[in-house]
């Protein structure tokens, strides 16, 4: 009777402090990252699929691109930010650097669309040729990705505003939203390099 | 304001779509006005829509995939008399417009929601129970998966009488399926629903997965894990890795039709081989993702009815984890003809064949289990023994279409029509229908009808045989895959013989539907209910509890020491159920609606999206963001259910099982 009573408790406990929500989103986010992969496997094989039409090369400008990707490497420092804050269950803080993160994203947003805008008017647009479909497709399913985590910011500090503490259901949300967060940086490594870097070169 | 939608989209002119039309909305009247009479709505959305309880869900999977069955079914016997018709003079029926909708229907209903669901329903009901845990780790998300399967069938049929379906095959070709072939809604209709059950699928893969590795009994060890449990985490595993690649595949194919793009347009630089490519890279980990864990009921069902241990059981493991890898690198065998190069098919068809070999490990396994076994013929084991025939004879003609100097000559025919019914029908349906009379009694608290079972088998194994075997000769003789008409007198009495076996099948059917109606009228009768949650001598853990199970699953959760724990539990003497225990108040989950307003504005968006409506699109989509933003916010989502409360049930089982045993 007493092995069965440790052994209800081991069971209980185990309940109540580990949630499989964290390692869930994380094999989700793997599922994701498969998409992604995928992605790029149709870019490699498409990238230099012309049409008679522009080239990465005439394209891509480098400026407007290195500001992108600073603002979204610097939301992810914010949002480790937020998340150290987190654990010290600062609430207004969590508040704060999610706000900061979320311009930051919307500026990286921002950007993006304002340089699709411009392609579009340039004549370079998805349906220009295999390449532009494979380049827009790639990089706006990234850029769609931001913009769900742009939500998702939102959410999560309506739902912050007023409360005192950090229950462990919001700590869940954080974390996979950080997982998320520095999942899409990696994510734009890769376009950067191979999609960015590899055609201007 | 409607978009492409006006009224001649509803297909008036068609006599065989308005009767069926009359016959589902008569149907779907008398149904309704039955749950409206008995006043049953509150009690189907409390318990079944909004449950979150994985064997509730279980169950509306299964009816899900039976209703998918007939669908299916419909479409199979349809095409088999319009080619035992169709020949010289005979235009036969069915206009080539509608025979193609009708072929592309059939492959994409029964993958998707006939094996798929039926799949899901199986891991849903055992999983949970086999590892000893009270649900799975994600309940919200498993309604949520359930809905998005179900709206997508119905936005499959919904096609059938507004608008149009795909007429580019089950897995929709381009350049075939773009825009400049295919300019109606058919294949938007395709894309949709396959979009909106891949979500489903892809989070019951990772739900399961997280599952079984996070929430297994204290003691179960990976090599301590039931077969069926071990074939349900390859199959998460590949669901996970090959899904995404769909959804993929799928997306560029609809951005090239919504946007015009040129992934795989005939101009622009689009590659069309690129979506074969991705398609059966998705594919062929598909039908594994199908036949393993109808592998894993057999690898169940076999020791209970042969009343030994499964032999093997490490090899068993080690077999399907290699046939899990085997699968992501075979999908070239399917068009072998692409012209990769000698040495690119020789590696695919090795790989192939390699294939074959756990495969021939598993079947010696559970042949060797019912070596010197005390086998009882009961359903189960009928398909079982079924199955073990024909799966080897599908298999071995996998491997003659493995050599690609073969495939070259067997491509696209009728021989390869035959060879992926075998495997499908005799290593998935056999399996999951085997499945079904297991588990039957430990779902509904009584066995399935013996008798009715047996003779389903029969009409469906012989009619199997005669379905299919012509096909391989007329694989053979030249017969290509979806013709509607033909001129060669040879292929005419083959095609008659195919015709006998369909109506063979639909009888089948027939004694299947009346099992199910035997069992019912008959549940009560003290020789069908199973009183001892235990009617097979079973070896694993779902077989512990009460049948059907208290919602709850484990009032407490067993101790696992071995392979086969309950079992072994049963031979030392021991209570798995610990009953009479300290009980403690159970923590669980709420029913919530939330899954099912997902899964209607997801319906609403492809609904929309097919026909251009995108006002009603962005309503759908605000409906499903809306919908998972509340959910988040939602703070009242489980509840206790006191110790006393469990004491109160367990008690009554345990009266039971002492009531039974006195007799």
């Amino acid at each position: 009777m007493a092995q069965n009573t440790t052994v209800q408790t081991d069971g209980h406990d185990e309940h109540h402090h580990e949630s499989p929500v964290v390692f869930g989103f994380w094999v989700y986010l793997m599922t994701d990252c498969i998409i992604f992969g995928t992605l790029f496997a149709a870019f490699a094989v498409l990238r230099n699929q012309f049409n008679g039409g522009p080239t990465g090369h005439e394209l891509f400008e480098f400026g407007g691109l290195g500001l992108e990707t600073a603002l979204l490497l610097v939301s992810s420092i914010t949002y480790g930010f937020g998340m150290i804050a987190a654990h010290k269950a600062e609430v207004s803080k969590v508040i704060m650097w999610l706000g900061v993160t979320f311009l930051l994203g919307l500026g990286f947003v921002g950007l993006e669309v304002r340089e699709f805008a411009h392609m579009i008017a340039d004549g370079a647009g998805p349906d220009r040729s295999a390449f532009l479909s494979a380049f827009f497709t790639l990089v706006s399913t990234h850029g769609l990705h931001v913009t769900c985590g742009l939500i998702w910011i939102v959410t999560l500090i309506v739902q912050l505003m007023g409360t005192t503490e950090i229950p462990e259901r919001m700590m869940n949300k954080l974390t996979c939203l950080s997982l998320f967060w520095h999942f899409l940086d990696i994510v734009w490594i890769c376009v950067f390099t191979y999609v960015y870097l590899a055609s201007m070169i | 304001m409607l978009g492409r939608l006006s009224l001649s989209a509803i297909p008036l002119d068609v006599p065989i779509l308005v009767g069926t039309f009359i016959g589902v909305a008569i149907v779907g009247i008398a149904v309704l006005g039955l749950i409206t009479y008995y006043g049953k709505w509150g009690y189907l959305w409390k318990e079944w829509f909004t449950s979150v309880d994985h064997k509730r869900l279980a169950v509306m999977y299964i009816v899900l995939a039976l209703v998918a069955l007939f669908r299916g079914f419909a479409d199979a016997i349809m095409m088999r008399t319009q080619l035992a018709l169709a020949y010289a003079g005979n235009p036969g029926y069915l206009p080539p417009h509608h025979y193609d909708q009708i072929f592309s229907a059939h492959g994409t209903i029964m993958i998707f929601f006939l094996a798929m669901a039926f799949m899901t329903g199986l891991f849903n009901f055992v999983v949970p129970l086999q590892i000893g845990a009270r649900d799975v780790a994600f309940p919200f998300l498993n309604n949520l998966s359930f809905w998005m399967t179900a709206v997508a069938f119905i936005l499959v049929n919904v096609s059938l009488f507004i608008g149009e379906f795909s007429q580019c095959g089950w897995l929709a070709y381009p350049p075939l399926s773009e825009t400049q072939f295919s300019p109606g809604v058919g294949v938007d209709y395709y894309i949709w629903a396959i979009q909106i059950s891949g979500v489903g699928t892809l989070l019951t893969g990772v739900n399961f997965f997280v599952t079984i590795v996070k929430m297994r009994a204290p003691g179960m060890s990976w090599m301590k894990m039931p077969v069926f449990t071990w074939t349900a985490f390859c199959s998460s595993i590949l669901i996970m890795v090959s899904f995404p690649v769909l959804t993929v595949a799928v997306a560029l194919l609809g951005l090239d039709r919504y946007f015009g793009m040129h992934f795989f347009t005939n101009d622009g630089g689009g590659n069309q081989m690129m979506y074969l490519n991705l398609i059966w890279a998705w594919g062929h980990p598909e039908v594994y993702i199908l036949v393993i864990p109808a592998f894993g009921v057999f690898s169940e069902v076999v020791p209970a009815f042969s009343g030994k241990p499964l032999f093997g059981y490490a090899t068993m493991v080690y077999a399907t984890c290699s046939i899990m890898v085997l699968s992501f690198v075979v999908w070239v065998h399917h068009f072998f003809t692409m012209g990769a190069g000698p040495d690119v098919n020789a590696f695919f068809g090795i790989a192939t064949m390699i294939i074959s070999i756990p495969t021939g490990v598993k079947l010696f396994n559970w042949m060797f289990t019912m070596y010197k076994g005390r086998i009882q013929y009961h359903a189960c084991m009928y398909w079982a023994v079924g199955f073990m025939v024909t799966f080897t004879i599908g298999g071995m003609t996998g491997v003659m279409m493995a050599i690609p100097g073969a495939d070259f000559v067997l491509h696209n025919s009728l021989f390869l029509i035959a060879h992926f019914h075998n495997v499908i029908i005799g290593g998935v349906y056999f399996g999951y229908i085997c499945g079904m009379n297991f588990w039957a009694p430990k779902v509904l608290g009584f066995k399935l009808n013996e008798s009715w079972g047996i003779r389903a088998f029969w009409f469906w194994l012989v009619g199997f045989f005669f379905a299919f075997v012509p096909l391989y000769v007329l694989g053979f003789q030249g017969m290509t895959r979806r013709l509607n008409h033909y001129d060669n007198p040879a292929w005419h009495p083959w095609l008659l013989i195919a015709e006998v076996g369909a109506v063979l099948i639909l009888l089948g059917i027939a004694c299947q539907l009346m099992q199910l109606y035997v069992s019912i009228r008959d549940c009560n009768l003290p020789a069908n209910r199973d009183v001892t949650g235990d009617p097979w001598n079973g070896r694993t853990l779902e077989w512990s509890t009460s049948s059907p199970p208290p919602i709850y699953n484990f009032a407490i959760v067993p101790n696992v020491t071995a392979l086969d724990a309950f079992m072994h539990d049963k031979e030392g003497g021991i209570d798995t159920r610990q009953a009479g225990g300290h009980y403690e108040a159970i923590h669980m989950p709420k029913n919530t609606a939330a899954g099912l307003v997902v899964g209607i504005s997801s319906l609403v968006f492809g609904f929309a999206a097919v026909w251009y409506i995108w006002w009603l699109a962005a309503l759908g989509l605000i409906g499903v963001i809306g919908a998972v933003i509340a959910r988040s916010a939602n703070k009242d989502i489980d509840y206790y259910i006191p110790a006393e409360e469990v004491a109160r049930i367990e008690n009554e089982h345990t009266r039971k099982l002492l009531a039974q045993a006195a007799e």
